[in-house]
């Protein structure tokens, strides 16, 4: 039954091509539903191939289906090989599971864009691209799923390309997470050497062998790829820009899916980090800095999608956090539930925008939604709760595991400063939530709820959102980390601190009080918060801006890279390379206008030619002998 | 002895008709220095021992190609003074250096006996054993006779050629002249 | 014979390099001409002189080839001056330049 693997990337990319191919002739909305059936079937074929791995025993959950061999170099051999384990195949679900709701509430979202048809054949690729890369069974074919997310989100960021804001950050897009792809491929080509091989079976099974040096620059070389994809601290400035696609797109790849590529490499990757003595520890602390200083920057944000982007940032550094921290069925599960709230919550975002006049994302322009778009502040309650961590909802279960990692690996400083993300988490989803859909109303226009396609998918992103939270009922006993046990190893039993059931309290405890603060500022109408908002202005204009890392690059690299490339342009390639091909050619030509006065056209001087060289030769002649 | 009188009163007539020759201002003038130069030289033919030469010289180059270089120069009326004025720029330093060195390197060449021997002229009246014409025939038509044929067809050709060059052709006349001194665009 | 052969070769060479300089001086086409001729005539007397220092015929045999190679040559040469001539009503060689490079 495994044999269907190799499909369930396959359909998707047939859709892809397809529209591509034929694009211009598809009636609007027949695309969309093209597109997302073929996702759909995706995700069916990925349910049959779940259900398939499940009816065996636990040893024995692991298939190969290889297609062909693609590299045969001497030993070094990669073929087209697919990998059906637990870990894959949750990757693979959620992708397609969350993908098709998504393409189905996009097929009314871009009703009446002039190139609808393309915009649904990038998101077939980009799922086709994502699921090659979750089911690679070698890291140079993950690799190419990974540069293949990569185009896609930069082909869907600027899919407005007539914008020159959406061009410019599809741009930055591309090269910030080139910085990260360009560390992975070292990463690559390191591994290679060490081992002979990209195969996962032939790598991870012998990289407890590393000396602990060569495997803390594996694992870091692996994790700047990561970094990059995954929009860490510093990689992290493409993100926010990012927003300026469509906001499926936003909801897709920025949310649910590519941003979760890094989780997964580190956590597929496990083996080596461990080799490592620190290079966990880094991951973890990376991942916590940035989940702190993303919530921070959220809470800053009026624009609707840039809080949310900040706040994918931010749980992505939770997940992260959870890895570095040996959860890794923690670290997934949250990357499963976050895939469901975050998508809600885009979704929910794009139907306010749709709603409102111009598109306004700014949430100081909104307020009391819910009594215009019920159905809508209901998914967006569900989808905030969730994140929150409040329960039963699957956010707490999720965020819970993780940040409870922290204290039962007896690290209680590192646990202090995730229960103060996981705080800021609930601050400023909590802000966002009031300011959105409670309240005063400040919009102009009319809005109401989105049509019916939009509503499906939105009710069905938000059960998911809610119920997730059954695959993780325990961090030991649950089905997600009993499934993931053959891949990611058992969950570590606890090693200090309070039980279970204390740590769970207190995270909730810490996520009312994020909620309290937001009521009590916002919404209690105690505190004049318009008021506020202009009295600290620099300060919430530090915070706004993400404390300035993007400005800082700005100055400190982009703009010296942007002289030193006019001064290779207009300099170099204009004085120097075109200065010396001219030179070449005018030497040339100046060579021959010389050589050309020995053609005289007399016949005398040629003569004179003549008898010079015989005279020559017969000096020669003469002296020689 | 004799040749020695011989050549030393014709070596220098050779050597002056020709230097006169080609500083002669009439080309007519050059001409006939020219046919006292060729004279001088089928003397040096008759001492050498080919009384062959001596006469084909006369009849051929002095009787024949002179006379067409005549008639030619009459015909093109070229017989006015040319004036000897040199437009090329070094022309004749070139002329003069080339020349001397010429010289120089032969002298040398002979000097130091290059590609010949100084041994005693060996006895020529054995070859020319009945005659340097029948000699001469012994040797042309047996070992050279390839190229006697083939010189033959050349003068024929050569004849043909130079009727067809000569040719006025009604077309011709009408074909515009290049102007004199015009250099190609 | 008294005279040795190095004194014709001397003599071969002094009329061949005023053939030289002729040709090269002299802007007349029938004057350059008639220098050619003088340069042919000194090879022809260097040949006929190694013929004598030899012992054999092979430089006379040679010399007369020449002649006869040196009438074809000037009967189609002074064809082509005149042709030449008659196109420019000129007979100096510095006027057909039209070969300038």
């Amino acid at each position: 039954m495994n044999i269907l693997a190799p499909f369930i990337p396959a359909i998707p990319l047939a859709g892809a091509a397809v529209l591509l191919l034929t694009g211009p002739r598809w009636r609007d909305r027949s695309a969309g539903w093209l597109a997302s059936a073929a996702v759909a079937v995706a995700f069916g074929l990925a349910v049959t191939v779940f259900g398939t791995l499940v009816s065996r025993p636990v040893t024995l959950r692991l298939s190969h289906v290889s297609l062909f061999e693609w590299i045969g170099v001497g030993s070094f051999r990669v073929d087209i090989a697919f990998r059906v384990d637990p870990l894959s195949t949750v990757m693979a679900l959620t992708v397609t599971g969350v993908g098709a709701m998504i393409h189905l509430y996009a097929v009314d979202y871009m009703r009446g864009d002039p190139r609808y048809a393309r915009f649904f054949a990038y998101m077939n690729l980009f799922v086709f691209f994502m699921l090659v890369l979750v089911l690679a069974d070698n890291y140079l074919l993950l690799y190419v799923g990974w540069e293949g997310v990569g185009l896609c989100s930069y082909l869907l960021i600027g899919f407005w390309f007539e914008r020159k804001t959406a061009a410019d950050a599809a741009k930055k897009a591309f090269v910030t997470t080139r910085i990260g792809d360009s560390a992975l491929l070292i990463g690559l080509i390191f591994m290679w050497s060490r081992f002979g091989s990209l195969d996962f079976d032939r790598v991870l099974p012998h990289a407890h062998a590393l000396a602990n040096g060569t495997a803390t620059v594996m694992a870091m070389l692996l994790f700047a790829g990561a970094v990059g994809k995954s929009a860490q601290l510093p990689l992290h400035v493409w993100l926010p820009d990012a927003m300026e696609g469509p906001t499926p797109v936003s909801a897709l790849i920025h949310a649910a899916t590519m941003v979760t590529a890094g989780v997964y490499l580190v956590v597929r990757s496990h083996q080596i980090f461990e080799a490592s003595g620190v290079a966990l520890t880094i991951v973890a602390v990376v991942g916590l800095v940035t989940a702190i200083y993303a919530g921070l920057s959220a809470i800053g944000q009026d624009d609707i999608k840039r809080m949310l982007a900040y706040s994918t940032i931010s749980q992505l550094g939770f997940m992260f956090f959870g890895a570095g921290m040996g959860a890794y069925s923690a670290a997934i599960f949250l990357l499963v539930a976050h895939a469901f709230f975050k998508a809600v919550l885009f979704l929910g975002a794009g139907s306010v925008m749709h709603a409102l006049p111009d598109e306004e994302t700014d949430m100081t322009r909104m307020g009391g939604l819910r009594r215009a778009m019920p159905l809508t502040a209901v998914t967006w309650v569900v989808g905030w709760l969730a994140m929150a961590g409040i329960p039963p909802l699957s956010g707490f279960f999720a965020k819970d595991q993780v940040v409870a990692a922290a204290s039962q690996a007896g690290r209680i400083g590192l646990w202090y400063a995730a229960l103060f993300g996981a705080l800021l988490t609930a601050l400023y989803e909590t802000r966002g939530t009031f300011l959105t859909f409670f309240g005063e109303p400040r919009h102009r226009g009319h809005p109401h709820d989105p049509p019916s396609l939009m509503r499906t998918a939105l009710v069905s992103l938000a059960v998911g959102a809610a119920l997730a939270g059954v695959l993780g009922l325990s961090a030991t006993s649950g089905l997600l980390p009993k499934f993931l046990t053959p891949v990611v190893g058992p969950t570590k039993e606890a090693v200090a601190g309070p039980s279970e059931l204390v740590l769970s309290i207190i995270s909730v405890a810490v996520a009312l009080v994020g909620i309290l603060t937001a009521w009590l500022v916002y919404l209690s109408g105690r505190i004049d918060w318009m008021a506020l908002r202009v009295r600290f202005a620099s300060a919430k204009r530090t915070f706004q801006r993400g404390f300035y890392v993007n400005d800082f690059y700005s100055g400190a690299i982009v703009g010296p890279a942007k002289l030193a490339a006019a001064f290779v342009a207009y300099v170099v390639d204009r004085r120097v390379v075109d200065g010396t091909l001219t030179g070449i050619g005018r030497l040339v030509s100046s060579s021959a206008g010389a050589a050309r006065r020995a053609q005289t056209g007399l016949v005398r001087t040629y003569a004179v030619g003549i008898l010079l060289g015989a005279t020559a030769v017969l000096g020669y002649l003469v002296v020689r002998s | 002895m004799a040749d020695w009188i011989v050549f030393w009163i014709i070596a220098p007539i050779s050597v002056v008709a020709a230097g006169a020759m080609i500083l002669a201002r009439n080309a007519v003038h050059a001409a006939l220095l020219l046919i006292v130069n060729f004279f001088t030289l089928a003397v040096f033919f008759l001492i050498l021992g080919s009384p062959f030469l001596f006469v084909v010289q006369i009849i051929v180059y002095a009787g024949a190609i002179m006379v067409l270089f005549l008639f030619v120069i009459m015909l093109l009326g070229v017989d006015q003074p040319v004036p000897l004025t040199e437009h090329i720029k070094g022309q004749r330093w070139l002329a003069a250096l080339l020349g001397a060195s010429l010289v120089v390197e032969v002298a040398l060449a002979v000097r130091l006996g290059i590609g010949y021997s100084h041994g005693r002229l060996p006895d020529f009246t054995a070859v020319n054993r009945g005659g340097n014409v029948q000699a001469l025939a012994k040797v042309l038509f047996n070992s050279y006779f390839f190229p006697f044929e083939v010189t033959s067809i050349l003068l024929t050709v050569a004849a043909i050629g130079a009727m067809l060059h000569g040719r006025r052709n009604i077309a011709e006349e009408e074909t515009v002249d290049t102007a004199v001194g015009e250099t190609a665009t | 014979m008294r005279t040795p052969i190095s004194y014709f070769l001397l003599v071969s060479a002094l009329l061949f390099t005023i053939g030289t300089v002729g040709v090269l001086v002299r802007r007349n086409a029938l004057i350059i001409f008639m220098s050619i001729e003088l340069q042919l005539n000194a090879v022809n007397l260097a040949l006929v002189a190694f013929s004598r220092q030899n012992g054999n015929l092979t430089g006379q045999v040679l010399a007369f080839f020449s002649m006869v190679v040196a009438a074809a040559e000037v009967v189609v040469g002074l064809a082509i001056i005149v042709s030449l001539y008659r196109k420019r009503r000129s007979a100096d060689v510095d006027d057909a330049s039209l070969l300038k490079g």
